[in-house]
């Protein structure tokens, strides 16, 4: 016991005398919940609308002027003759045509099916999907008040959008940067911790000691869980205070999947420390096959069903897309234990079989 | 205490160690020599059971690496090539951790680093990294020491290091030789040879000779000159032609040449005159290691 | 003669350290020059400012003509360099090294060609040009290194440690080429920690704590410092300062 805590207090030491480094792990996470919530946000504003609806129709007049009431939408134009559509992106710079069918009011009031199309500029694609789905909010809302009850409306809506229902897209990328966040941190520093001592030989000194590596694996990590534990409070706490962003779903399961995916990004770190042999190596392995997938295939910043099929497969296996769900049904769905053991299961598994992995690959010898 | 039998260990497509066997004595200061690239190093990873080797077996007081490696681990040192220590750690801290990994403490076994300790102690608050090469030399040996090993492996300790400091190392590891702590020491520097009991003279993973200094110089079985002459560069090319001796090479002041029989000496002198040396001295001088190393086939 | 190193009260400092301090020196023409010292007594520093890869704190210096301090551009193109810790990519072949160093120095192509072929075959490396470098002995690496760092005929080559750790028949195989160069009129600067070869050299110098301790040919020093051999000149010299920081 005394050997691992002398051996925890040297990583300790490591990392309290490397100043820079530990400002930046520590700053890190606040840059980022700011990038992305201020800066980088996928938020719309400002989008130029035309709606197009037969003259006089009481309801679609109506919708149309709440669309814009809010401050995501600029109606430019209103047309009347539906063939004018083609021309008008252009020469109008429109990007989105919202085209109520002929008798839209008398189906609603009928109880009938009514047809709205929303057709977008999708050069920015994920513009328009987010357009796509504030304006179905916006109508199926609209429709709820009117009719007192839930009427199916033939519109794509995404179901996201019913549980952030001040149509705030900042949300998403809150799981998006824990995720990242400990991702980077659990993986990609204890990997080079480890293979630092690999490049200035004292791995070999190491090895040559009674010391069980169950103790050097242990010490390790021990520092970058705290560490990692100290930013996901940062996160959560800034969320919620800069962000106004709710803890919808149990606090505590909340941390606990969090605990469960930083001991799998733990055994990442691990695993890829035992596969190379100096610090660069360590890095670009945790940074490029860490942190992309996490960004790209995580759903942080693109939505994963527009995604092409093999991606989505590959997707699968980043432990930190099954995060990045769970954290999104814990704090934005207010979901509870039954509906996220799916990911708990699988982020589990992942856990078992990255630490039968890293210890079948650590070596009590030398290659 | 160290008994190496028949090791030979590859990679790849290199042969690093070809049947090497030998045995030191508990107390005994062993010295391997040798160039970079002729397997101490391999040969010091088989000892400390960092690596096993491909044929034949390895015993540290009886106990095989194969089996009883972490018994072995507690009661050995090591110090390898480069200098390992934590350089972003103080000297004290360094020390402290390599004593807790063996679960001791500095003051238990402070009798033993002292004479090496004391030269370091008044920059105890100072980062290893921050240490000059003769400083961090003797703070990796007190780290190597803290748990009072039964043998001291150290692999090249005073590779690029300057004479002076070298002879001081020497001089510790003398020191602790007096404490009978059993040193198995690797070198390229050939002059260090004679600071050892016994030696084992490495050449491309295979040992040429093992035995005492005294013994290797004493067993040389060619006549070996020495000649000097003013310019000594054309003396080389000179030396190089004459057909009684079978080859030369420059030795610091010297050209150091081996020859078949004494009566040569004379012919060679006479025939270096009538090229034009001026100042020629030649005589029978006795080997040293190097020479021994050179001419051993 | 020529003088192709001259430093007049070259000095370097790091901060409240003076690691060389005021060295005052000339180099001529084919000279075999030893540097020697004691580890950390200055001799990298003063090696670097030489090769214009550090500004002098004050002094002047002038290498092969150019002034090291402002014209370090051209003393790069007329100075070669080979270090035991660093002079060839070991993940290269043989051959792709001297190509690779033949095409820094802006060689032509026809040259490089000629010259490669001949150096392969004075090593006796024609048959493993395509071996990788990390897989050819010592003895050969160091020699292969010196012949690339004189590949571009320099007028000065330095020479850091170049025979550490190399065997005994190797290291002088190696010496014996860099009298070859001094006979072609090269400039050798060299250090080393082996105490035989500073009794090679023309002139040595001993560096202790930053200034030169002493200058002279072999023989000289040891006439005046009254030992028998170099070993023993340098003991002498550099033991008095060595237990302190």
């Amino acid at each position: 016991m005394k050997q691992l805590l002398s051996f925890i207090k040297k990583e300790v030491l490591h990392i309290i005398r490397d100043k820079r480094t530990i400002l930046i792990l520590l700053i890190m996470p606040v840059v980022q919940i700011m990038l992305f919530g201020f800066a980088m946000t996928l938020e719309v504003k400002n989008i130029r609308v035309a709606v197009s609806y037969q003259y006089g129709d009481e309801l679609a007049e109506k919708i149309t002027a709440r669309i814009s009431a809010s401050e995501y939408f600029d109606i430019v134009k209103t047309i009347n003759n539906p063939l004018d559509i083609a021309s008008i992106f252009k020469t109008e710079n429109i990007d989105t045509i919202i085209v109520f069918s002929d008798g839209f009011s008398s189906e609603i009031y009928k109880g009938g099916i009514p047809a709205v199309q929303i057709i977008n500029d999708a050069s920015d694609p994920n513009q328009a999907s987010t357009v796509t789905s504030y304006i179905s909010a916006i109508i199926s809302s609209f429709q709820n008040e009117i009719t007192g009850r839930n009427m199916p409306i033939h519109i794509n809506t995404e179901l996201k959008m019913l549980y952030n229902p001040e149509l705030k897209g900042s949300y998403n990328f809150v799981p998006g940067v824990m995720a990242l966040v400990l991702t980077l941190i659990c993986a990609m520093m204890t990997s080079i911790s480890i293979v630092r001592e690999k490049e200035f030989g004292t791995m070999e000194l190491l090895l040559v000691s009674p010391m069980k590596p169950a103790y050097i694996i242990i010490s390790k990590i021990v520092p970058y869980f705290i560490i990692s534990t100290i930013n996901l409070l940062t996160i959560i706490l800034l969320a919620v205070v800069l962000l106004d962003m709710p803890v919808r779903g149990s606090f505590i399961l909340l941390m606990g999947v969090s605990f469960l995916f930083i001991f799998v990004s733990l055994t990442v770190g691990i695993f890829i420390s035992s596969l190379v042999a100096n610090q660069a190596a360590a890095m670009l392995i945790a940074g490029m096959g860490m942190m992309l997938p996490v960004m790209l295939l995580s759903g942080m910043l693109f939505p994963l069903d527009s995604m092409p099929k093999f991606l989505q497969v590959i997707s699968d296996f980043v432990p930190a897309s099954w995060y990045f769900t769970a954290v999104k049904k814990i704090m934005i769905e207010g979901q509870g234990f039954m509906n996220i053991t799916k990911e708990i299961i699988i982020l589990t598994v992942m856990l078992a079989v990255l630490v039968a992995a890293s210890v079948k690959k650590f070596k009590v010898r030398l290659g | 205490m160290v008994k190496v039998e028949n090791i030979s260990k590859a990679f790849k497509n290199v042969q690093a160690l070809n049947n090497v066997s030998f045995h030191a004595e508990k107390g005994e200061l062993f010295g391997i020599i040798g160039p970079d690239g002729a397997g101490k190093t391999t040969l010091f990873r088989i000892m400390t059971t960092l690596t096993i080797p491909d044929e034949g077996a390895v015993f540290i007081n009886n106990r095989s690496i194969f089996n009883d490696y972490m018994k072995i681990r507690k009661n050995i040192g090591y110090m390898p090539g480069k200098f390992a220590l934590y350089q972003d750690l103080t000297v004290e801290e360094n020390l402290n951790f390599f004593a807790s990994v063996f679960n001791t403490t500095i003051e238990e076994n402070y009798h033993l680093v002292k004479g090496i300790y004391s030269h370091i102690a008044p920059f105890k608050n100072r980062k290893a990294g921050k240490l000059s090469g003769g400083m961090k030399q003797k703070l990796a040996l007190s780290c190597a020491l803290i748990h009072k090993p039964e043998v001291l492996f150290l692999d090249e300790p005073t590779t690029g290091v300057d004479p002076v400091s070298r002879k001081e190392f020497w001089d510790m590891l003398y020191d602790l030789k007096k404490m009978g702590i059993t040193i198995i020491v690797s070198t390229p520097y050939m002059d260090e040879a004679s600071r050892c009991d016994r030696i084992a003279l490495i050449k491309n993973g295979a040992f040429i000779d093992v035995d005492s200094p005294a013994n290797i110089i004493n067993n040389f079985d060619n006549i070996l000159i020495a000649l000097k002459a003013d310019n000594m560069r054309k003396l080389l090319k000179d030396v190089r032609k004459c057909r009684q001796i079978k080859s030369a090479f420059a030795f610091g002041a010297e050209i150091h040449a081996v020859i078949d029989s004494d009566n040569f000496i004379e012919e060679i002198s006479s025939q270096l005159k009538s090229l034009d040396h001026k100042n020629i001295e030649i005589y029978r001088i006795p080997p040293a290691i190097e020479d021994c190393y050179i001419w051993s086939r | 003669m020529e003088q192709v190193i001259i430093t007049n009260n070259l000095t370097k400092k790091f901060g409240s350290f003076t690691a060389v301090d005021n060295i005052s020196f000339y180099v001529e023409k084919g000279e075999i020059f030893g540097f020697l010292g004691a580890n950390g007594a200055g001799k990298t520093t003063a090696m670097r400012m030489l090769c214009g890869l550090s500004k002098p704190t004050s002094g002047s210096g002038s290498v092969a003509g150019y002034d090291i301090s402002k014209e370090y551009e051209k003393i790069k193109k007329n100075i070669g360099y080979m270090s035991q810790k660093f002079s060839l990519y070991e993940d290269l072949t043989v051959a792709e090294n001297i190509k690779l160093f033949a095409g820094i120095y802006g060689m032509p192509l026809k040259k490089i060609k000629e010259k490669s072929a001949h150096i392969l075959e004075r090593l006796e490396l024609t048959d493993r040009k395509d071996t990788l470098v990390k897989y050819i002995p010592t003895g050969w690496k160091q020699k292969l290194a010196f012949s690339v760092a004189v590949f571009h005929d320099p007028k000065i080559v330095f020479l850091d440690e170049p025979t550490g750790g190399v065997d005994p028949e190797a290291r002088r195989q190696f010496w014996e080429m860099i009298y070859e160069a001094a006979d072609n009129g090269i400039t050798i600067f060299v250090t080393t920690h082996y105490m035989d070869e500073a009794e090679y050299c023309d002139r040595i110098s001993i560096m202790v704590q930053g200034k030169i301790a002493a200058l002279a040919a072999p023989k000289d020093m040891k006439k005046e410092y009254g030992a028998a051999t170099m070993d023993k000149v340098f003991r002498k010299l550099v033991a008095g300062t060595f237990n302190q920081e």
